[in-house]
């Protein structure tokens, strides 16, 4: 098995390197041998395809297989592994994600490769960065981190075992979600380099570019927060985000990508700032291997990070490659990207996209530094010093509610110049919406004079508030116009609306998802949390709840044995729910994991975490933490999906409109 | 756990009256006579608010200014512009009252003060975990932690002694966050520094291309006469245009 993997692994090398070879002299030579060679060029990409992924099913066969001659088989699985986990054993370890990340690459590759005839030129710049990109990981995974490695002296009997904390369903889902998101920015990047390497004319580029950047920024939102359910509902410490360097490491190219986004529009609809979308997006690329080479250097310390290895330098170097060649071909056609409009107007749309820009990577900068300062410090001051929590929250948290009132007042504004008296008719209504819903929220008992955290939380959901009453009036007063002249109820005349410009209107349901994630993080400030040991028949209160411990139960089976609690959960002297939190020792890898049992609703989460016996006392401790509004994050998330999808279907051409209602209209939902 | 006056709260605006620049018999429940400060608002805070003057002040003369300021507005000005000057003013009078009494007020009692406190440490098990949320049973550090930390408080440690204790005996690796001090100090300034320098481009950026006309007269030129880019003039504006109406009906 490791002789076919291994092989795979260099013939996919030699493929992608013919392929970036054979691009360049086919781009470069004039001549009726350019154009076969450049076809050669892009089948060998097609055929790399191909052949890592040959690789790849043969290390997740050898898993099957529990063929623990390959080490990364050995060190990641065993025999009594379940079927889903040794399916996910591929991207578990270094090696075996390095892999993933190539196959995920050659896939993008494949599909760009399979599309060539949009635009034949561009496609065949853009398959050449991208079979560059390949060679670097078959490099890494033919030298440096080979998956198909073999064990030495006799052969073990059985694996390691993949880490406890990855055996959770999400686990098998959020990786590669995340790489999809990390992967993908490879083919904006490419497009992007391509078009100014050929001084590519107009913004063709970017409108072929556009629905894999929405794609691909669909799948990191995805894994961002896979990753962030899979933290809450596995590490059993009652939070979903810990700001941990590998969680910031996926979130940098996110934060980098949505300004991107954002934008792009400016250079799509009025020829500005191209070269600041061309660095955008260059940068974004960057972070995505510059977190894939923090999550595997060992630079930084995280319960996420891969083992420490040498292969920290092979990105370094990559990267520092990536830059310079982005830097050359700028300053070699800069002149390409010189704007065609300018600003007209500080309250403009244009304008709000460059505030927007400044706080994204001010946000971005904000968790890059934090998360290098360690490293800093102790380079300069000899000592390494924590950056946690307290110092992300308070430099992030004004600048993201900045960014919500920006996001409430953006789209409010049109391009080259808004009126202040179109401004206050749009805004004046949301704005007492808003202001109205803090009173509120003051009157039912939250107190922003009380905590920093409470006035912030205040503020979080005023400005969602603001967010989410623009954006219905958004929709409510497009929706009547098209309602006045084609006759249909509002909401039929909404959706009509939306489909009439998707990406504008699908942008504003990300916006509504993006405020609703908001409203539950805002909740995170009323947490409760309490710790007893509890026997049997012991109660314990916490809100409005009372858990009383029924019994402790012991299962076993070949992966692990496991210990659960049976606690039955009482509100307002009714049983409304049998709770087991459970934890779990597995046999394989010799370490204990927790399971949460969390009794989620809209309101709050019930999360009850049995963390183990005492050790003076033998006695069970239970931990319930009381965490409101948490279910509204993740049903944001799923309105960014929604809202993502939206905008990624194409525009409805034509509208019915009656005869004479056609006399009367007017344009609804122009621009962006 | 929180502090006791947290409950009532909200009569403070309504406490004071400007017209005297004292606290009289307020609106919802009235002060406490006992003592003479607003009830709900313990007599710490009431002292602190007294003696802040620029916040008395600044207080007092938005609400003298304001009725005068309206009515000069009313008269020059269409019912809903005045309506919504009045109440972009009272927001602005709510944030800053909010603001002002927000900063002024401390932490609360002793446990709000363990809390605060163990959320600025980590644990050092090598966990990555704020101290109070280390979950790891048989952790060989965070109860012992948690204990000292508790000890510290009840001894009457100020946050500055307490935190300085735990940074002599496990290291400047158990504060969650820099301290302000020495070099630590670059990493709270640099995303504020960025934060403010970002803003001017910004402005400044929005500036010089304000100055320099409407409509592409700038560095480009859209005059088709190849001094701009590749795409631009009004050949490429005409189809830019033309696209435009395509999309978006």
């Amino acid at each position: 098995m490791s002789q076919i993997g291994s092989f795979a692994l260099l013939l996919a090398l030699a493929l992608c390197a013919y392929s970036f070879l054979a691009g360049i002299l086919g781009l470069v030579i004039k001549g009726p041998g350019a154009g076969r060679l450049s076809e050669t060029a892009r089948r060998a990409g097609i055929a790399s395809f191909a052949i890592v992924f040959l690789a790849a099913v043969v290390l997740v066969v050898a898993a099957f297989q529990n063929d623990f001659s390959i080490a990364y088989i050995f060190h990641h699985s065993n025999r009594d592994l379940p079927a889903p986990y040794k399916f996910a054993t591929l991207w578990s370890g270094q090696e075996g994600s390095l892999l993933f990340w190539a196959l995920l690459l050659s896939a993008y590759g494949l599909v760009l490769r399979l599309r060539y005839k949009t635009d034949v030129r561009l496609f065949a710049y853009a398959s050449v960065i991208i079979a560059a990109v390949q060679v670097f990981f078959l490099l890494l995974l033919n030298f440096a981190a080979n998956p198909f490695g073999v064990m030495q002296g006799a052969l073990p009997a059985d694996g390691n075992g993949l880490n406890p904390l990855l055996q959770y369903p999400e686990m098998v889902i959020h990786p590669p979600m995340l790489y999809l998101g990390y992967v993908g920015f490879t083919v904006p990047f490419a497009f992007a380099l391509a078009a100014l390497i050929m001084r590519y004319p107009g913004e063709k580029w970017i409108q072929i570019t556009r629905r894999w950047t929405m794609v691909t920024w669909g799948f990191l939102t995805c894994g961002v927060f896979l990753g962030a359910h899979w933290a809450y509902s596995v590490l059993g410490w009652g939070g979903y985000w810990g700001w941990d360097p590998v969680e910031n490491a996926s979130l940098m190219p996110w934060l980098t990508g949505t300004a991107f986004l954002h934008s792009v529009m400016m250079q799509e609809k009025r020829g500005m700032l191209k070269t600041w979308n061309m660095w955008l997006i260059f940068s974004t690329f960057m972070l995505s291997i510059f977190g894939t080479f923090l999550t595997r250097s060992g630079v930084v310390s995280s319960v996420h990070a891969f083992a420490q290895s040498s292969i920290g330098d092979w990105f370094v170097a990559f990267l520092a490659i990536i830059f310079v060649t982005c830097l050359f071909f700028y300053i070699k056609n800069r002149s390409h990207l010189r704007t065609e409009h300018k600003l007209e107007s500080l309250i403009s749309r244009e304008s709000s996209f460059l505030f927007n820009n400044l706080l994204l990577l001010v946000a971005c900068f904000t968790v890059l530094w934090g998360t290098l300062f360690p490293v800093l410090s102790e380079w300069v001051q000899g000592t390494k010093v924590t950056v946690g929590p307290p110092f992300f929250n308070r430099v992030n948290i004004p600048v993201a509610l900045l960014l919500l009132l920006l996001t409430a007042v953006g789209p409010l504004l049109a391009w080259r110049r808004t009126s202040l008296e179109s401004l206050r008719r749009n805004f004046m209504w949301p704005a007492i919406g808003a202001l109205t819903t803090g009173v509120l929220l003051v009157a039912l008992g939250i107190r922003p004079w009380k905590d920093a955290s409470y006035f912030y939380s205040l503020m979080t959901i005023m400005l969602s508030a603001l967010v989410a009453l623009t954006v219905i009036s958004e929709f409510v007063r497009g929706g009547r116009v098209i309602g006045r002249h084609t006759g249909q109820n509002l909401f039929a005349s909404m959706v009509q609306l939306a489909h009439r410009n998707t990406r504008r209107y699908g942008g504003y349901i990300v916006h509504f998802g993006v405020i609703v994630i908001m409203i539950g993080f805002a909740g995170s400030v009323f947490n409760q949390d309490k710790e007893q040991e509890m026997g049997f028949g012991d109660k314990m209160t916490i809100g409005a709840y009372t858990l009383v411990c029924q019994s402790y139960t012991q299962d076993d089976n070949p992966n692990y044995g496991s210990e659960w609690a049976v606690m039955n959960v009482f509100k307002g002297g009714k049983q409304i729910a049998t709770l087991n939190p459970e934890r779990r020792f597995y046999k394989a890898s010799q370490q204990t994991s927790t399971m949460v049992a969390n009794r989620s609703t809209p309101q709050e989460d019930l999360y009850v975490v049995y963390e183990g016996q005492n050790l003076d006392t033998g006695r069970p401790i239970i931990k319930v933490h009381l965490n409101p509004l948490v279910m509204w994050i993740w049903i944001g998330v799923w309105i960014i999906i929604a809202g993502t999808v939206v905008a990624l279907i194409p525009n409805a051409v034509t509208i019915r409109v009656s005869a004479p209602a056609r006399m009367r209209t007017e344009p609804v939902g122009a621009g962006d | 756990m929180r502090s006791s006056y947290t409950d009532k709260p909200a009569i403070l605006s309504a406490a004071y009256s400007p017209r005297s620049g004292e606290y009289a018999e307020s609106t919802d429940s009235g002060e406490d006579y006992a003592t003479g400060n607003p009830k709900g608002i313990p007599v710490r805070m009431s002292d602190a608010l007294h003696e802040g003057n620029s916040l008395r002040h600044s207080w007092l003369h938005l609400r003298r200014r304001g009725p005068s300021t309206a009515a000069a507005f009313a008269s020059r000005t269409t019912p809903p512009l005045r309506m919504t000057v009045f109440l972009l003013r009272r927001s602005v009078q709510l944030i800053l009252l909010t603001l002002a009494v927000f900063t002024l007020l401390g932490a609360g009692d002793e446990s709000a003060r363990v809390n605060d406190l163990g959320h600025r440490m980590m644990c050092v098990c090598g966990c990555n975990q704020i101290l109070l949320e280390c979950n790891h049973v048989g952790c060989a550090y965070s109860e012992r932690m948690r204990g000292e930390l508790i000890a510290a408080v009840d001894r009457g440690d100020n946050d500055d002694l307490t935190l300085q204790g735990f940074v002599q005996k496990y290291g400047t690796t158990v504060m969650a966050a820099p301290t302000k001090t020495g070099f630590n100090r670059v990493a709270w300034i640099m995303p504020y520094l960025v934060l403010v320098i970002g803003i001017g481009t910004v402005v400044l950026i929005i500036g010089v291309w304000k100055d320099r006309g409407g409509n592409g007269e700038g560095s480009g030129g859209v005059g088709g006469n190849g001094s701009g880019g590749p795409g631009s003039g009004p050949k490429f504006e005409h189809f830019r245009n033309q696209a435009r109406k395509d999309t978006e009906t």
